[in-house]
């Protein structure tokens, strides 16, 4: 079905960005394992009967609630790496800062001894 | 052969002297470099105290990223080989002649000193003796070489080695996944026995799961580097 092709397209496209060094395994987790989980959820077998006991009368409604789902864990794990990069992003301006600073001293200290 | 001791280091201000007596006694022919990790305790005063040369990173990068650290400034330095000495005092200064004895004999790009090479009784539980030998027959297997102590930080790296892991060296698990990469660079590895201090903070609190899953993630890790494009 085409959820099957879409997410082990999904899946190698992953797995070969992070050959190609373009994307660290950290990240690339949250996608591998929704993937997977999406490819054995899409099989009619599973799909029918979870959807049965959830009590979604429309089963591929959902594959579409998963793959939200999915999406929603994804953007809220990028929040939090955001979050983080801000952080030091913070740090690392303020040590320009302070150097910029230490060099200006050096450099002065130089001049007035010549 | 200018040597570069990298002493990595993280809150070790109980530690940081003995390693630095230890090198600047048993190991005088090398300029040690400590990489503060971010610290947040008396680490890098204490360093800076004694005379030692020593980065002080912004922020706590981990291990792989401290490393790193040392082997850019090795590399831009100019560094004939950089050694890897842990700042927590398990590795010992006098074994050092060991790896440079290997490193100079064979010709190789990478020497690791091994606890388990020799067959001095290494006192730990079965299951992290376990772990560990499997964990080294899957490295061993996929660098067709082997290798009985994989994450072993007691090192020394040549100059190819210095420049190859300062523009890529892993984060996640360095020891172990540095020798996959090195093994797809090209690189020479050899191991060497080498006699290390125990644990400082006595037994070790990993459990049968935990163990399991650090050794999936490993294999894991180990598997994606070995299909990964090496420039």
């Amino acid at each position: 079905m085409t959820a099957i092709a879409l997410n082990a397209t999904i899946f190698l496209v992953v797995i070969e960005l992070i050959r190609r060094n373009r994307l660290k395994e950290r990240y690339s987790l949250v996608w591998l394992g929704a993937s997977v989980t999406m490819i054995v959820f899409s099989l009619r077998s599973v799909l029918h009967s979870v959807a049965k006991t959830v009590g979604i009368h429309y089963p591929p409604s959902f594959l579409f609630l998963m793959a939200i789902l999915f999406l929603t864990i994804l953007l809220l794990h990028f929040s939090t790496v955001i979050s983080s990069l801000t952080e030091q992003n913070k740090n690392l301006a303020q040590e320009i800062g302070m150097l910029r600073n230490r060099l200006k001293t050096l450099e002065n200290k130089i001049l007035q001894e010549s | 052969m200018s040597i570069l001791v990298v002493v990595p280091a993280l809150n070790e201000e109980d530690n940081i002297t003995g390693v630095i007596n230890d090198l600047t006694a048993n190991f005088p022919h090398g300029d040690i470099l400590v990489i503060n990790d971010g610290s947040n305790d008396g680490t890098s005063e204490i360093t800076k105290k004694l005379g030692i040369n020593i980065i002080d990173l912004p922020y706590n990068l981990g291990i792989g990223g401290a490393m790193q650290t040392g082997f850019l400034y090795a590399h831009k330095m100019g560094y004939g080989a950089a050694i890897q000495f842990d700042g927590d005092g398990q590795h010992k200064a006098d074994q050092i002649a060991g790896l440079l004895e290997s490193y100079n004999a064979n010709g190789s790009d990478l020497v690791v000193g091994s606890r388990f090479l020799s067959e001095e009784g290494f006192s730990s539980s079965k299951l992290r003796v376990a772990g560990g030998k499997i964990l080294s027959s899957i490295v061993s297997w996929t660098i067709k070489k082997r290798i009985t102590d994989p994450t072993s930080g007691f090192r020394i790296y040549g100059k190819k080695a210095i420049e190859f892991f300062s523009l890529v060296y892993p984060e996640d698990y360095p020891e172990v996944e540095s020798l996959v990469l090195a093994h797809k660079k090209g690189l020479e590895i050899q191991e060497v026995p080498s006699r290390m201090g125990p644990r400082i903070n006595g037994k070790s609190s990993i459990s049968l799961l935990k163990g399991a899953y650090y050794m999936i993630k490993v294999s894991l890790a180990i598997s994606v580097d070995s299909i990964k494009k090496i420039h």
